[in-house]
């Protein structure tokens, strides 16, 4: 992927003033959407909509799935059509609430059945495959005005962040010693001529050095129950996130979502992946505090899977699948989007749930209405070509 | 010696080898072609030593697990006796945790096989001689990912690479990919071994059906790659092609466990048509027709040539080395000693400028090497560093493998967490011996910049010095 040099000797430069001694914070942002926090998990490998959301009123959906449905008296009930999966229980509460929704018919705007290409689409918002090599976050941070700035979580930098605009990353097990922070300034001299290097090293030592000024509570050691890892990371996540200065929006992965076989129904493989999902959106509400109520949580997939079981207790790759929102700043409302059933002639390619809703929409009513950012530059820029699209209405209070 | 060729043999060292241990910059630059091509032979890749059991002992030792698991799993849903039942909740959750331990316990050993494969494939990286023969066979080896992130191939992710991949890599491409799709590793990770023809006895009498994974992925990931044009209808086409392509189970005979097993009962009858092509053969010959069509297209040639340029020289690799990789595949029909070396042959190759940003696993390797020693111990020298800089070996997330280029790797973070290592194996492993820039100049050779040369004259410790090299960008880089 090709860089802008520029820009990134010029952050580069700006980060480097305050590297390895102490977090200073970036400019007071007083704009209101600093306050904003907007978090994207991303579940990678077709998260099946059909178990996170099961369509309990649908005539033909026990008859499809068979031993993989969930059962109407185990599912957490939403109306009379939907329900959660008894895992998403934390989500459930929040639905309750008011600070949770789902979107049951989502996809991506190209029919793609390859993870990493349908991936690739959902992450850099493209209107079809192989449109632009930067992630769509990324370009909104590069329209908002008011220094707003994100935070990948994890080992790697993923697609969706990727682009002309600085961002931080962060995983667990860090910490800057006195050797490292001198060796720090040696490399900062060899790296001038590395923009790539310079950039990344600056800002990654930065976001360290952030980490520490509130580990003293634990929650940066490796966690003591490693069943509650997802929990904590997003507790971590939430911190970062509440820190003066501290960036407004984050991202995460989650992966194992790709149940070809054994694929489970109230307990098993998948419904193990999606109890980390809800540790995750448990985790951040617990560790945004009064943060919540100015937060939007989206969790995401890049398609889901065929309508009907396959051979092997499992399914394969589909087409629609279902979206989450959660976060104090929602809107109360809903199921988002129409359902466009079960039924065999409704079927995409008489296979899959079809669509009813682009994901671009969703993405644009919150970018819009949460943090601010003007509907030409949604159309052109962070989703070029996407008036077709139109960002949906009513999603945030 | 020209100045030219001590610079070839640094590039054939770093960029085309896992880098250079002491002496090694000196060995190459006497011919660095003649160098990289003595490492291609038939026989194929070196293959990792110690005690490492096989693909049938392993799966053996799986089943043992399960067997074992059962009695286990059956006093779980055993129904309370009325004593139990009047016990408080937390004799009830002490229970629980005794079988989760005991689980636990009965896992370990075949965690502890994954380790030791994880372990020896590593030493051999750290100490080959021929560390162009394992860049590239590491390269075929994550085109044809198995991971551990599915627990029933996890066992079989070291045999599946020491049998389906070492063997094959300066071979014919369509043997790797017959050997790869046929190997119980590629079976149970692909979901392939319980695959059945809705019209097949299995289909029809046992409720068993189609399973689309391991067809799917050998035409997006293992040959003709996503973009060649196929659909849907193709992928399921393959699939029913592919039915009966299955292991041995527990029920089998003893000697049929863990090896591949075709299972007629399982083959949906009937001729097949994948991309355009009919295929009338019965049994396991129809899916093998299919892979050696698979194998002779011109869009995997063009697939694999660009993967190739993209793991060897560039991000975004010069179109001119792929159509020479291409060419090469296609007028070997296949034969990846030859595709090795028109790589070598192609002048885009050389080029000084190192656009490669090393994977984790790359950078702890050619550390060892730099550093002329060898990890000694499996789970703090080898696991924990490269599950903690992000790519624990055999363990790739998804079946794509490990990503190969610089916006995956290097992210803020990860560059910090690379220093954490570097100082920490500095702090054992920085040579004793010779100043610090000799340290480097054996490392780098003529690749060494300016002023690389004066941070490790003005560096105060080895410990330092030895941090900064390994951190340095020549060195990140390849």
């Amino acid at each position: 992927m090709t860089q802008d040099n520029a820009f990134s000797r010029r952050a580069a430069l700006k980060l480097g003033a305050s590297l390895g001694v102490t977090f200073l914070a970036s400019p007071a942002l007083g704009a209101a959407e600093a306050k904003r926090k907007l978090v994207v998990i991303i579940c990678r490998g077709a998260m099946d909509g059909l178990s996170v959301s099961p369509p309990i009123g649908d005539a033909n959906y026990y008859a499809l799935r068979g031993p993989i449905a969930i059962p109407a008296d185990a599912a957490l009930k939403l109306d009379g059509d939907f329900a959660l999966h008894p895992k998403l229980a934390g989500i459930y509460a929040l639905t309750q609430a008011g600070q949770a929704r789902i979107a049951p018919a989502v996809a991506i705007p190209e029919r793609i059945r390859s993870h990493f290409e349908a991936q690739d689409l959902l992450e850099s918002g493209g209107d079809h495959l192989y449109a632009t090599t930067t992630g769509w976050l990324n370009r909104a941070l590069s329209v908002q005005s008011g220094g707003v700035t994100a935070l990948a979580v994890g080992a790697q930098e993923p697609l969706i962040l990727r682009g002309p605009s600085p961002i931080q990353s962060w995983s667990p097990g860090g910490k800057v010693t006195q050797d490292m922070a001198r060796i720090s300034t040696v490399l900062q001299d060899l790296y001038a001529s590395d923009p790539m290097l310079s950039r990344a090293f600056a800002s990654g030592m930065q976001t360290e050095a952030m980490a520490e000024t509130f580990s003293g509570d634990g929650t940066m050691n490796a966690p003591v129950q490693p069943q509650r890892a997802a929990h904590d990371y997003a507790v971590t996540t939430a911190k970062f996130l509440t820190q003066a200065g501290g960036p407004s929006i984050a991202v995460l992965s989650l992966d194992g979502y790709d149940t070809h076989a054994g694929q489970g129904a109230v307990n098993g493989q998948l419904a193990n992946h999606l109890r980390n999902l809800d540790d995750v959106v448990n985790g951040l509400h617990d560790g945004l505090g009064d943060s919540w109520s100015n937060t939007a949580i989206i969790a995401v997939t890049e398609f889901g899977r065929t309508a009907h079981i396959n051979g092997t207790g499992g399914t394969d790759h589909g087409t629609a699948s279902t979206m989450i929102l959660a976060g104090g700043a929602l809107r109360r409302g809903g199921i988002i989007g129409d359902w466009p059933t079960l039924a065999d002639t409704k079927l995409f390619e008489n296979r899959d749930l079809a669509p009813t809703l682009d994901v671009r929409q969703v993405f644009k009513g919150v970018l819009r209405d949460h943090m601010g950012l003007e509907a030409r530059a949604l159309d052109e820029t962070v989703f070029p070509g996407s008036s077709a699209a139109p960002a949906l209405n009513g999603l945030i209070a | 010696m020209t100045a030219s060729k001590t610079l070839e043999g640094a590039i054939a060292v770093t960029r085309f080898g896992l880098g250079a241990k002491p002496g090694e910059m000196t060995e190459a630059a006497d011919d660095p072609h003649g160098w990289l091509k003595a490492q291609i032979t038939r026989d194929g890749a070196e293959q990792p030593q110690g005690n490492l059991p096989g693909s049938v002992e392993r799966f053996q030792s799986f089943i043992g697990y399960q067997t074992g698991l059962a009695p286990i799993r059956r006093q779980r849903k055993a129904p309370m006796t009325v004593s139990m039942a009047g016990e408080d909740e937390a004799m009830q959750q002490h229970a629980a945790d005794q079988l989760k331990e005991e689980r636990r316990a009965a896992l370990q050993p075949l965690l502890e096989g994954v380790r030791d494969e994880i372990f020896a494939r590593t030493r051999l990286a750290a100490a080959t001689s021929q560390s162009f023969r394992e860049r590239w066979t590491l390269f075929w080896a994550n085109h044809f990912t198995v991971s551990t992130s599915k627990l029933q191939a996890s066992v079989l992710v070291g045999p599946f690479e020491r049998e389906a991949i070492r063997p094959h890599v300066f071979g014919r491409f369509e043997d790797m990919l017959v050997a790869s799709s046929t190997h119980p590793g590629m079976l149970l990770y692909l979901d392939q071994a319980r695959s059945a023809g809705p019209n097949s006895l299995g289909g029809l009498y046992r409720k068993m059906g189609l399973n689309e994974n391991l067809a799917r992925e050998i035409m997006e990931l293992h040959t003709v790659g996503a973009d060649a044009g196929y659909t849907q209808g193709d992928v399921t086409e393959f699939a029913r092609a592919l039915t009966g392509y299955s292991i041995g189970y527990k029920n089998d005979p003893p000697d049929e466990q863990g090896r591949f097993l075709y299972r007629p009962q399982l083959h949906e009858p009937g001729a097949r048509t994948v991309m355009g092509r009919r295929y009338e053969q019965s049994g396991q010959d129809q899916a093998r027709a299919i892979f050696a069509d698979l194998a002779a297209s011109p869009k995997t040639a063009e697939h694999l040539a660009k993967k190739l340029a993209i793991h060897f020289v560039a991000d975004d690799p010069p179109r001119a080395l792929v159509a020479k990789l291409r060419d090469a595949y296609l007028r070997s029909n296949g034969d990846l000693a030859e595709v090795a070396h028109s790589l070598i042959e192609a002048p885009e190759c050389w080029s000084p400028e190192a656009r490669k940003f090393k994977t984790p696993y790359e950078f702890v390797v050619s550390g060892y090497r730099a550093a002329g020693a060898e990890p000694s111990d499996p789970a703090k020298e080898v696991v924990q560093p490269l599950t903690f800089l992000g790519q624990r070996p055999f363990a790739a997330p998804q079946p794509n493998g490990w990503s190969d280029v610089a916006a995956d790797w290097a992210a803020p973070d990860a560059l910090v967490k690379r220093l954490t290592w570097a100082t920490k194996f500095s702090a054992y492993y920085a040579p004793n011996d010779g100043a610090p820039v000799d340290v480097a100049a054996a490392t780098l050779g003529d690749r060494m910049s300016a002023a690389l040369k004066t941070a490790m004259a003005r560096a105060e410790t080895r410990f330092e010095a030895f941090s900064i090299l390994l951190m340095s960008p020549e060195f990140q880089r390849r």
